[in-house]
């Protein structure tokens, strides 16, 4: 018989050891220390290989002293191991999630059932180990990787940006499907589950602490006497193998101390009565923002609800039968092509860079100059923020500081953090500086003499490598670079596109005559942004406004034809369940001198009546900058209010409408057929360079449905 | 009490000889420096005498007893301790001190009331009025920035003789009022009408009344010390069985050191209203088994940082007497001990936050033109001894030498029969403001007692800073 220890490890394991390329694991005293570990990949998916190879190690681990036969079980019989920790090799990620094509792969509602109900068995024998398993999160442990991590009686985690934990199926059109939606609700109390799993929200390690997610945080450690990512997994590995001996040994309770808040929530939920009206308020509320476009939130209730009143049992049917339908739905297919197209547009297609940027300036504090400058910023980049009265300067000042500051709310930054961060921000009246920038992006008006005379300006003063960029959302970057001194020498760089910080895309417009440096440059700018890019050709209106504005102009027309009473219904009503409400949009994204981008949209390609520029030129209202347009925009005031002299302005140019086209539906059909057809002719005339990045582009610029994954699907 | 310690000094034999030698002191300042700097050796390495610089002595050094905060120095104030390092011994020995040109003195945690300590310290202890003092602050290493500024203004030859000295009280600590208790009373000061002020006082809610307690903590990373140092640890993979074997080893050598009668820097201290205190009471050599009982104080559960095997707060003050070699031997005196190269180190104040003698070392070894087998003594302040061993650690790493330093190896880790034999930190306590000026005189006086000619002294500091000197014997 072999004795407990390290011995143990060669005999245990040298059997199976080759075989095995997923999961691996050797033995520390009387703790089994299990390691993921796909090969030739970043992150670790539950696929079927890993699985098995899991299963298999599981079983070993529990096997018992009924089959004595082989040398593997003898040990284990033995009690040699008392506990296991499972651990990832790979910095940065412990389980990613179950392997999507996995799933895709399936042909009838039946196999996936078959896949559910086998994640299922897996995870309960787990929950249900006689010896205590320990997870040891570090980085992301999401959908099947928080399946596995809350079947274990004990969940160890790094303190690390990296580690978020959360349950993101319902962004795939899909609900946890391996028992997580009967676990998590015991685990964290059903509000908190219902939370996690219908916003797929990522929950960052502090706070899965809080919520009892996970029982114990390690802080990651960020030096040492070799690379600090893996004597923090060692560290991690060590502190779980300390409780996993302590579970074993009973001086670790698995049990958390529940704060009196937990308890009262956890009395009340006890009353059927109370459930009933939770899963109501859920259900309403899902109703309102989804518009029933998508069906799995509404099945994650129905099969929480289910486990909750009927039992585990029926749980767990619902479940596996629910993740079966949901799975072979179009929205899911739609959302799991989204996900797709993002890792794509993650992936640097332009090569390594040739310039750094370390030193940015923009031009004009305006609401988009300072976010661009927040985000730049934020990224560490030395920014400096020009205007040309102190008046707007401040402003734009101010919203840099408070855009931090709401970070420091959420407690994402600290106070102190915050200080750092902005002072990393110049602003200033003059050219003073310029001659050090690496890139300067503007963002004055969209007029094309301003920019011109600013980039005349700018390339008085800055150094020959300096890239200028342009944020215009309309103007032709070939147009504006026709001032330029020297377009040859890669002036003209790109155009940023709503580099504001409540959006999640930058779109870089490369001018097809610049220089590969700059492409490259850019790229990097937008990554050292953080977010997320696609790229496209140079053209009037660019993408996405272009794709916006006929959709825009439709809006106004159904409002000139009175079929819809007032903006605050185009917006809020079902408009195709757009994220984005049209009008709202239009005049957040459209700056003053109003219908100046309109005009040029129009004359360049679209042809079409800009009645929406004019109409805004009657109200006076320039969109939010103004302060004024459809609504009225306050400072401090959340809840806008509809200007109602729009009204009036609305009924003097009203136009007769057709009634056999004035459905809810057909409104509908009307907005998003112009903004696909626009899409089409971008593809053609080349502004976009993939189906995929225009799927992007609409998702995630300008909130086009989701549930139809883009409108190249 | 003031008045006591004033008729004690006033009851001194004015005609004594010592006086009687300072005022037949001479005046005349010849550089003969070089030259005596060059003198008999101990051993014949070289001296680090330079040309053009002055050289610069430590006359004598001396501290109150190191007590653990709460016991028996509990009700004095900050100065009061500063002053009892400033009067004992060298009252007599060096009385009158009108000879004095400057009083420097280090503290961390000020009382507002003396917020210039070392003024209020050297009035009360009787120096001239007419000698300048100032307070510097730079966390642990207070006292050796007080030291290092006094060496500086000698060199300059803005002065001869300076007193450099730390002071702290953790007994006792400054607990404000809210941030909006303050406004609130601040504004109240300023109303004018009754109408005013009773509006003012029914703003005033519950909360108003949370005091503000001074924490041990990073103001910029809002992390304690501990939290820090047990990261450290885990960092450096130290074992809590490692560094409570280092603490009950600093406690053994603590106590050794007491019982040989080796702390002659230590002087009594007659409490008003108590005993005289004549020792350190922070010394208490445990047991493995002990100490292994007790829980992480700082990242709880599992961490390894406890309160057996970290500093603890504690109440002191000391002080040493430094002049120009030239003006000290003019008057008579043998100096103890060279300050020579010193440096000041900075690294980031989340994750190296106290590392600062890995950093220093190197430097300074490198500027004085030494390599650490020079080193006959080394003096390390003991923040904990998951800190001690991870600096240790990573002096001896090359990879963290050429990752996080930019040198090409490490420097080495200093052999632990060289290494605070004497006790340290850990055992002795910890007045922050103070204990630099301890590090140096026992060095000193180890350099003595071992025969040994280069002592090294480093330190960590809050903000992620660090010091590193190099202590020269005197020839003997």
């Amino acid at each position: 018989m072999q004795s407990p220890g390290y011995a143990c490890r060669s005999v245990a394991t040298s059997s199976s050891l080759q075989a095995r390329t997923h999961v691996n694991y050797d033995v520390k005293g009387d703790v089994a220390v299990v390691r993921f570990n796909s090969p030739n990949s970043k992150v670790n998916t539950l696929s079927k290989q890993l699985q098995s190879e899991f299963t298999e190690i599981m079983n070993e681990i529990w096997a018992n002293e009924a089959v004595k036969s082989a040398v593997l079980i003898e040990i284990w019989a033995n009690e040699a191991v008392k506990s296991a920790v499972l651990i990832s090799a790979k910095p940065g990620c412990f389980i990613a999630g179950a392997d999507i094509n996995m799933i895709a792969s399936c042909k009838t509602p039946q196999e996936v059932t078959q896949l559910s109900q086998d994640g299922q068995k897996m995870f309960e024998r787990l929950e249900k180990s006689p010896k205590p398993i320990v997870a040891a999160i570090n980085g992301s442990c999401l959908g099947g990787g928080l399946e596995v991590a809350i079947s274990c009686q004990y969940r160890v985690a790094t303190k690390d940006r990296r580690t978020v934990l959360g349950t993101p199926e319902v962004l795939l059109g899909l609900l946890p499907g391996a028992g997580g939606t009967q676990r998590l609700p015991k685990m964290v109390g059903l509000p908190a589950a219902l939370d996690m799993m219908l916003t797929g929200r990522n929950i960052r390690a502090d706070r899965a602490k809080r919520m009892g997610l996970v029982d114990q945080l390690v802080d990651p450690l960020a030096l040492g006497r070799g690379p600090p990512e893996e004597r923090t997994i060692e560290y991690l590995e060590e502190v779980a193998v300390g409780f996993a001996r302590g579970l074993a040994n009973k001086t670790v309770s698995p049990k958390r101390e529940k704060g009196l808040v937990q308890k009262l929530t956890d009395y009340a939920l006890s009353v059927p009565f109370v459930r009933q009206q939770v899963y109501k308020t859920v259900e309403n509320r899902v109703q309102k923002q989804t518009k029933g476009l998508y069906p799995a939130p509404l099945k994650i209730i129905e099969v929480v609800k289910t486990g909750l009143e009927q039992g585990l049992e029926a749980g767990y049917l619902a479940e596996s039968q629910r993740f079966g339908e949901l799975a072979l739905t179009a929205e899911s297919k739609a959302l799991t092509g989204l996900y797709h197209g993002q890792v794509l547009c993650k992936k640097n297609k332009f090569g390594a860079p040739k310039q750094e940027v370390r030193t940015l300036a923009v031009l004009g504090a305006g609401l988009m100059g300072a976010g661009i400058a927040q985000v730049s910023v934020d990224k560490g980049l030395a920014t400096i923020l020009k205007d040309t009265t102190l008046q707007g300067l401040g402003r734009g000042q101010q919203q840099v500081f408070k855009g931090l500051s709401d970070k420091v709310k959420k407690k994402t930054l600290t106070t102190f953090e915050r200080d750092t961060v902005l002072s990393g921000l110049t602003g200033q009246l003059d050219y003073k500086g310029f001659e050090k920038a690496d890139m300067v992006i503007e963002a004055v008006f969209e007029d094309l003499s301003v920019k011109h005379q600013v980039l005349k300006e700018v390339e008085a003063v800055v150094s020959p490598h300096c890239i200028f960029a342009s944020n215009t959302s309309a103007l032709p970057i070939s147009q504006i670079a026709a001032a330029s001194k020297r377009p040859e020498k890669s002036v003209m760089g790109g155009a940023v596109y709503d580099c504001n910080p409540v959006c999640a895309l930058v779109l870089w417009v490369l001018d097809p005559t610049g220089l590969c440096c700059a492409a490259v440059t850019l790229w990097v700018g937008g990554r050292a942004a953080g977010r997320e890019l696609a790229s496209g050709e140079d053209g009037p209106g660019f993408y996405t406004t272009r794709c916006l504005g006929p959709m825009l102009a439709e809006v106004v027309r159904v409002l000139q034809e009175g079929i819809l009473s007032s903006p605050v219904e185009g917006d809020m009503g079902a408009v195709f369940g757009l994220g984005f409400p049209p009008c709202l949009g239009g005049e957040w994204r459209h700056r003053t001198r109003a219908g100046t981008t309109w005009a040029s949209l129009h004359q360049e390609s679209c042809g079409l009546v800009p009645a929406h520029g004019s109409i805004r030129t009657a109200s006076g209202g320039a969109g939010r900058k103004a302060g004024k347009g459809f609504y009225v925009y306050q400072q401090g005031v959340k809840n806008r209010s509809v200007n109602t002299s729009m009204d009036e302005i609305l009924a003097q140019f009203k136009v007769p409408s057709r009634p056999e086209v004035c459905t809810e539906e057909d409104i509908q059909l009307r907005l998003v057929t112009r903004f696909v057809n626009e899409a089409v002719m971008c593809l053609q005339e080349g502004i976009l360079s993939s189906p995929v990045e225009g799927d992007m582009g609409a998702v995630f610029g300008l909130g086009f449905p989701p549930c139809l994954g883009g409108e190249w699907r | 009490m003031t008045s006591m310690l004033s008729r004690a000094i006033r009851r001194l034999p004015a005609t004594s000889a010592w006086a009687f030698r300072f005022s037949a002191r001479p005046f005349s300042c010849s550089p003969l420096s070089q030259a005596t700097g060059k003198t008999v050796q101990p051993k014949s390495k070289k001296t680090l005498a330079k040309n053009g610089v002055k050289n610069i002595v430590v006359v004598d050094g001396v501290r109150i007893p190191f007590l653990q905060s709460g016991t028996s120095y509990a009700d004095l104030m900050p100065h009061d301790l500063g002053r009892a390092s400033l009067h004992a011994r060298m009252h007599i020995r060096y009385f009158p001190w009108d000879f004095v040109d400057y009083i420097i003195f280090g503290t961390v945690i000020q009382e507002v009331k003396t917020s210039n300590v070392a003024r209020e310290a050297a009035l009360g202890a009787g120096f001239s009025d007419k000698t300048p003092a100032h307070t510097v602050t730079m966390a642990c290493i207070s006292s050796n920035q007080a030291m290092t500024t006094g060496v500086g203004l000698i060199a300059s030859g803005q002065c001869d003789v300076v007193v450099a000295g730390g002071v702290e009280l953790m007994s006792d600590v400054p607990i404000r009022h809210s941030r909006k208790m303050r406004k609130t009373l601040l504004s109240l000061n300023r109303a004018k009408t009754l109408a005013q002020r009773l509006a003012l006082i029914t703003k005033i809610r519950p909360d108003y009344f949370a005091p503000e307690l001074p924490a041990v903590a990073e103001f910029s990373t809002s992390e304690s010390m501990g939290h820090s140092a047990d990261r450290l640890a885990a960092a450096f993979a130290i074992s809590r069985v490692e560094q409570d074997e280092y603490a009950l080893r600093s406690h053994t050598l603590a106590r050794k050191a007491q019982d040989e009668g080796l702390l002659t820097d230590v002087v009594p201290f007659k409490v008003p209203g108590k005993d005289t205190v004549l020792k350190d009471n922070g010394v208490r050599p445990s047991s493995m088994e002990q100490m292994g009982k007790l829980k992480a104080a700082f990242v709880k559960p599992y961490g390894t940082v406890t309160a057996a095997n970290s500093s603890f707060l504690t109440d002191g003050a000391s002080a040493v007497l430094v002049m120009s070699e030239e003006k000290a031997l003019a008057m008579g005196y043998k100096p103890k001990a060279y300050l020579r190269d010193f440096v000041y180190v900075s690294q980031d104040p989340k994750d190296q936050l106290l590392l600062g003698p890995t950093y220093g070392t190197p430097k300074v070894l490198e500027r004085a033109g030494l390599t650490l087998a020079d080193i006959d003594v080394f003096e390390f302040h003991e923040a904990f001894a998951g800190q001690i061993l991870a600096n240790l650690k990573a002096m001896d790493s090359d990879w963290f030498a050429q990752n996080y330093m930019g040198r090409k190896s490490k420097v080495g880790a200093p052999p632990l029969e060289k290494f605070n034999t004497w006790g340290g930190s850990l055992s002795l306590g910890h007045p922050f403001g103070a204990t630099g000026c301890r590090l140096v005189m026992t060095a000193a006086h180890r350099l003595k007692k071992e025969g040994g000619q280069y002592g090294l002294v480093a330190a960590c500091a809050a903000g992620g800073q660090g010091h590193a000197m190099i202590v020269e014997l005197y020839p003997q």
